[in-house]
């Protein structure tokens, strides 16, 4: 997901076969990212309940947030901005490869879905302001957490809501994130995670409200063996989502 | 091209609830039809009466088409099964499992126009005389080349086009199966004396006989015949004359009815057994007869194809209401394992049936009458048959329930 190999900005036949492959790849949910696609359902039925109930939305139709923008920072192959958009928000992904960006793009374009993809970090949106921006599971793999959000915070219109995701730094998300999931599980690649720089939710919350963004809710998602699912929790020992609201 | 969300193949009552359920929803749906536009207007006696269990007649509802079925509609009220000549075996009263009638017995071209009506009233285009002449499965899409030039990719494919289904057939998808050797006669009857919504099935040696009561019309009570026998006598009670056939109807019916009458043409369809080897494929998905096709004898078929509709149609809304690509793997996975138990055990028993009671083995005879007099002294056993015949047992899609999606 730091991948950085760049590509000229024609884009031959050849490039574009390329690119449909990896975006199969990425986007096979039985693939390398599987995952990333077993997570999503909690992770999008939490954000369409806790933005229906912000923006005032009634969640019965299928795209309820028509007219609203919002900022995917990390978007990655797109396993988010897609649905999103599907939701109805006007969708911005960035992501700091570019190969990302190129795999969304031609993913978006197959499935009929309009995408704003571009290569970058936040700091290259200057001027942009967003109605809600999402960053998960992005802030463990940033050299600099606190200026990464003052950044995002920037990105956010005021009474907005921001979203974000990470894994604690407990012993048990030692455990479970790092030997279970990259060495036991073999789920993700080895040297995925550095333990080290998984964030506290208090930490979190501090770096939030440095940036003029309240904390209003943290809840934790947690894998159900049995059912084979993410679940959302109350424990907050592992994987968590943390949602705020910037000050009007 | 024009992109919809879900293309289903079949206007029939499983496809068109399939798609009328997703459209209420706010998905984008799309219906090919290969039958004709005036074949599909005003469709045409088929002789068959069929029996809509409680959770099938909540789902209509949901999906808008009982507003324009209810009047096609008689309840049944009680249930007697009987075993070749004997006496009342099993009697089933709805008052014994709760408020609602135990199923409804509605003509099969009521519920197809029912159909069509709705899809019209929900503006859900219907292009009939139009059959898909190729296919093209995608990562992203499915495409469909139609008869007619046309060209559409959709997330979603679902086969409901019946028992040969060709979308089926396309994917390459096999199908396993076998033949009774039996046929179903079916007509609808007219009598002198009320039938008080009472069904019967008789458990006969060539097959089960069924008479189901109807709505009345402005010449008198109604009820619905199915007729099992051995298809070389089917054919051979087919062949003979109306007075005939009626004078050998008259006395496996008895004359509880008073005088019979024959109030519709007779038809003969000959049973089989039929199950796709799985009901998913790449943006595939097949409902109702495309997937099961099963015997009449506990009147299930439509029920089931009516409980693929509900389940498919809910993964789907659910899915869309996530963002999730409609036709991807997590959706139609969640629609494959869902329905396999049920339509598994569904199919297996309707077969079971039909081999316990279509014989004259006495060691089988005599377990069955032990079984069905057990059931029928063992209240809480009959009550759970009763509830699995009404389909309100086990995890059920919400519109079966009556909620809508």
């Amino acid at each position: 997901m730091d991948d950085t190999a760049s590509i000229s900005s024609t884009s031959s036949a050849e490039e574009v076969a390329r690119f449909t492959a990896m975006a199969e790849s990425w986007w096979n949910p039985d693939g390398k990212f599987k995952p990333l696609h077993k997570f999503n359902p909690v992770r999008l039925a939490y954000m369409r309940r806790v933005l229906c109930r912000h923006f005032n939305r009634d969640a019965t139709p299928i795209a309820p947030f028509t007219g609203l923008s919002l900022l995917d920072i990390g978007c990655g192959g797109g396993l988010l901005s897609e649905p999103l958009a599907r939701m109805g928000f006007a969708v911005t992904g960035i992501d700091a490869g570019e190969r990302n960006v190129s795999i969304a793009q031609t993913h978006a374009q197959q499935s009929g879905i309009a995408i704003d993809y571009r290569a970058g970090g936040p700091e290259t949106l200057s001027g942009e302001t967003f109605d809600v921006v999402i960053s998960m599971e992005v802030i463990e793999h940033v050299p600099a957490p606190e200026s990464f959000i003052a950044q995002a915070a920037q990105r956010l219109k005021p009474g907005g809501v921001f979203i974000g995701a990470t894994m604690n730094r407990t012993a048990k998300a030692y455990a479970l994130a790092v030997v279970g999931a990259e060495y036991v599980l073999g789920w993700l690649p080895k040297g995925t995670h550095d333990w080290k720089k998984f964030v506290k939710p208090s930490e979190f919350a501090g770096y939030l409200r440095h940036a003029n963004i309240e904390t209003s809710e943290i809840v934790g998602a947690s894998y159900n063996l049995v059912a084979g699912d993410w679940v959302e929790t109350q424990n907050l020992d592992v994987n968590y989502m943390i949602l705020g609201v910037k000050a009007v | 091209m024009e992109r919809v969300d879900v293309l289903v193949i079949g206007a029939g009552p499983v496809g068109a609830l399939t798609a009328a359920l997703m459209a209420q929803a706010g998905v984008r749906v799309m219906v090919i039809e290969a039958g004709e536009p005036q074949i599909l207007s005003a469709p045409a006696s088929d002789g068959r009466a069929i029996a809509l269990a409680l959770s099938a007649k909540r789902s209509l509802d949901v999906g808008g088409f009982w507003t324009h079925l209810s009047p096609f509609a008689e309840a049944i009220l009680d249930i007697q099964v009987t075993d070749g000549n004997a006496p009342v075996l099993l009697h089933y009263d709805h008052r014994h499992v709760g408020d609602n009638p135990f199923g409804w017995i509605v003509e099969n071209e009521e519920i197809k126009s029912a159909a069509l009506k709705r899809l019209k009233e929900l503006g859900i285009a219907v292009k009939s005389s139009t059959i898909v002449e190729s296919w093209e499965f995608t990562a992203s899409a499915a495409k469909a080349t139609l008869s007619n030039g046309e060209r559409i990719e959709a997330g979603l494919v679902v086969a409901a086009d019946g028992r040969p289904s060709p979308t089926r057939q396309a994917a390459g998808i096999k199908i396993k199966g076998w033949d009774y050797g039996q046929s179903a006669i079916v007509c609808a009857i007219g009598h002198e004396k009320p039938h008080n919504n009472v069904a019967y099935e008789h458990f006969l040696p060539s097959g089960p006989f069924a008479i189901l009561p109807m709505t009345a019309t402005q010449t008198g009570y109604r009820s619905g015949i199915v007729w099992t026998e051995k298809r070389h006598l089917g054919t051979a009670i087919m062949a003979q004359e109306d007075a005939y056939f009626l004078g050998e109807l008259s006395e496996k019916v008895g004359d509880f009815l008073g005088q019979i009458t024959l109030a519709g043409p007779r038809f003969a369809y000959p049973l089989t057994f039929q199950m796709a080897e799985r009901t998913i494929d790449s943006r595939l998905a097949l409902v109702g007869d495309a997937a099961h096709g099963m015997h009449p004898i506990a009147g299930q078929g439509l029920n089931l194809g009516i409980r693929d509709a509900a389940a498919l149609a809910q993964v789907v809304v659910e899915g869309a209401r996530l963002g999730q690509d409609v036709g991807g793997t997590a959706v139609l996975e969640r629609y494959q394992r869902w329905r396999r138990f049920d339509t598994g055990m569904m199919m297996g028993v309707t077969d079971g049936l039909n081999h316990l009671f279509s014989n004259r083995n006495p060691l089988l005879t005599a377990a069955r009458d032990i079984g069905l007099l057990a059931v029928a002294h063992c209240p809480p056993a009959k009550r759970l048959f009763s509830r699995h015949a009404m389909g309100v047992v086990g995890d059920l899609p919400r519109p079966l329930q009556g909620l809508p999606l």
